[in-house]
């Protein structure tokens, strides 16, 4: 098996003790096949148990080990040691409160996130007897695309109007809003736009376009901004 | 939560960011070919008091300069935002004003050929 | 255990040198100014236009300084950058399904890049350019 020696630049903070965040540097013998992810679990098992993240799945489904990796918003899992030369710098997520290291609050996005609703708010209730809500394969592609979103926040590090207008609902909220409002079964695009459209909403958005660019894998931001 | 006022702002700018992108290249290019001495025939006096007499022309410069002067105003009160500028009232009034009076005068003069 | 959170702010007047993406749009939304600024001049040329052949005459002539050769040059530039940004965004705003299926994001796009270059050739053409 090939090896690398890998060195990464991490970001310390604990809230215990410190006042501000300092970088700390490990060097850590790695496999050529490994991601930012193992290398990070390597450190925490051989050198430094008191370094913390989240993580949780390993293959890009879960979305909790996103973080800033060479100040791109990146999953963890998902990025390979072997695209990268020199020293790798490991931060928390922009944009967020830094809770302890590499861990940041989500708090915020969670709350943006239920203020869009984001479920199917059928048009008119009927009982079960009467059957399920049918979609052809066309209703189901419109927004199917958009439904992709796995809340891993990287979108929000991207954002820079979201870093700068706090109160931006910000382009994963937007894109599950208009997921739903686009779903044949879905009623609910009235309810909705009283948050999508309010100051905090949709209009904040300039079309930087940096959310896509996070998240070429899993959906599409941006899209919606123009509906 | 109050409902916003950007919708009003916001389609008349991007209407103007689709002509800026349609007309807008053009035209600097017949203003530049002029600028390094080539006029081009149809920047000659006659020729374009004949388009800007005619209702149809008038509506077409109309249209351009007034959709591109929102649509400018607005991206620069964002661009001011972007650059640190806080006084987001303060711009988007002076800048839309500004846009409005232009607008307004480029009808008046237009009404006058 | 108690909640300290670390709060890093975003410096609010150089944020944008953090990734070349924020470089990028910042000089889209710089072109504005450009932009904006040739509106006013072509609200000055329409003036001109109205006073007479003479105010016409004198308006082409002052076109033709450095200081406007120079302005001109880069409001091409910001005219072209801005037309460029705006329509590769159109297959990211106007997303069209036919069918079961999206148009492809670069057949939108380059309809209108098509349809830029044609209206423009059109405008040339009857400004006698060629």
């Amino acid at each position: 098996m090939k090896e690398r020696l890998v060195q990464l630049e991490v970001l310390r903070y604990n809230p215990d003790t410190d006042t501000e965040a300092r970088f700390q540097r490990y060097e850590v013998t790695c496999a050529e096949e490994w991601v930012v992810l193992d290398a990070l679990n390597k450190v925490k098992a051989d050198i430094d148990p008191t370094l913390n993240y989240r993580w949780s799945c390993h293959m890009a489904v879960c979305g909790s080990c996103g973080m800033m990796i060479n100040g791109e918003p990146k999953l963890s899992c998902h990025t390979f040691l072997r695209d990268y030369e020199g020293v790798i710098r490991v931060e928390p997520l922009v944009h967020f409160p830094v809770e302890r290291d590499l861990v940041t609050a989500p708090d915020d996005f969670m709350e943006k996130l239920k203020r869009v609703k984001p479920y199917i708010i059928p048009k008119e209730k009927k009982p079960i007897s009467e059957g399920e809500y049918k979609q052809t394969p066309a209703q189901l592609m419109k927004f199917r695309q958009y439904s992709m979103c796995i809340n891993c926040m990287l979108c929000y590090a991207a954002c820079p109007e979201y870093g700068l207008t706090p109160h931006f609902i910000g382009p994963a909220a937007l894109t599950l809003a208009h997921r739903y409002n686009q779903d044949s079964r879905d009623g609910g695009r009235k309810e909705r736009q009283e948050v999508v459209a309010t100051h905090e909403g949709v209009w904040e958005c300039t079309f930087v376009g940096a959310c896509s660019e996070s998240a070429r894998r899993t959906s599409t931001p941006r899209a919606p901004c123009s509906r | 939560m109050a409902k916003s006022h950007k919708p009003v702002v916001w389609f008349p700018f991007a209407a103007g960011g689709t002509v800026i992108a349609f007309c807008i290249p053009v035209i600097v290019l017949l203003t530049f070919l002029a600028a390094l001495g080539n006029v081009p025939a149809g920047l000659s006096y006659e020729k374009m008091h004949a388009f800007a007499g005619n209702g149809l022309g008038k509506l077409i410069i109309f249209g351009v300069v007034a959709l591109s002067l929102w649509s400018s105003a607005h991206r620069l009160r964002c661009t001011c935002y972007d650059f640190g500028i806080r006084a987001d009232t303060l711009v988007a009034t002076v800048l839309y004003i500004a846009a409005i009076v232009l607008s307004i005068a480029a009808a008046m003069f237009l009404l006058r050929i | 255990m108690s909640r300290n959170p670390l709060i890093r702010e975003v410096p609010p007047t150089s944020w944008y040198f953090r990734h070349p993406l924020y470089l990028r749009y910042m000089s889209r939304e710089i072109t504005s100014i450009f932009i904006g600024a040739y509106c006013v001049l072509l609200v000055v040329g329409l003036q001109r236009l109205a006073a007479g052949p003479a105010a016409w005459e004198g308006f082409v002539t002052a076109l033709q300084s450095p200081a406007s050769i120079v302005f001109q040059f880069l409001c091409l530039v910001a005219a072209f950058y801005h037309a460029a940004t705006w329509f590769n965004a159109t297959q990211k705003a106007m997303p069209l399904q036919i069918g079961e299926d999206f148009v492809p994001g670069n057949v939108i796009s380059g309809a209108h890049y098509a349809a830029w270059a044609v209206l423009s050739v059109v405008v040339l053409f009857f400004t006698g350019v060629f």
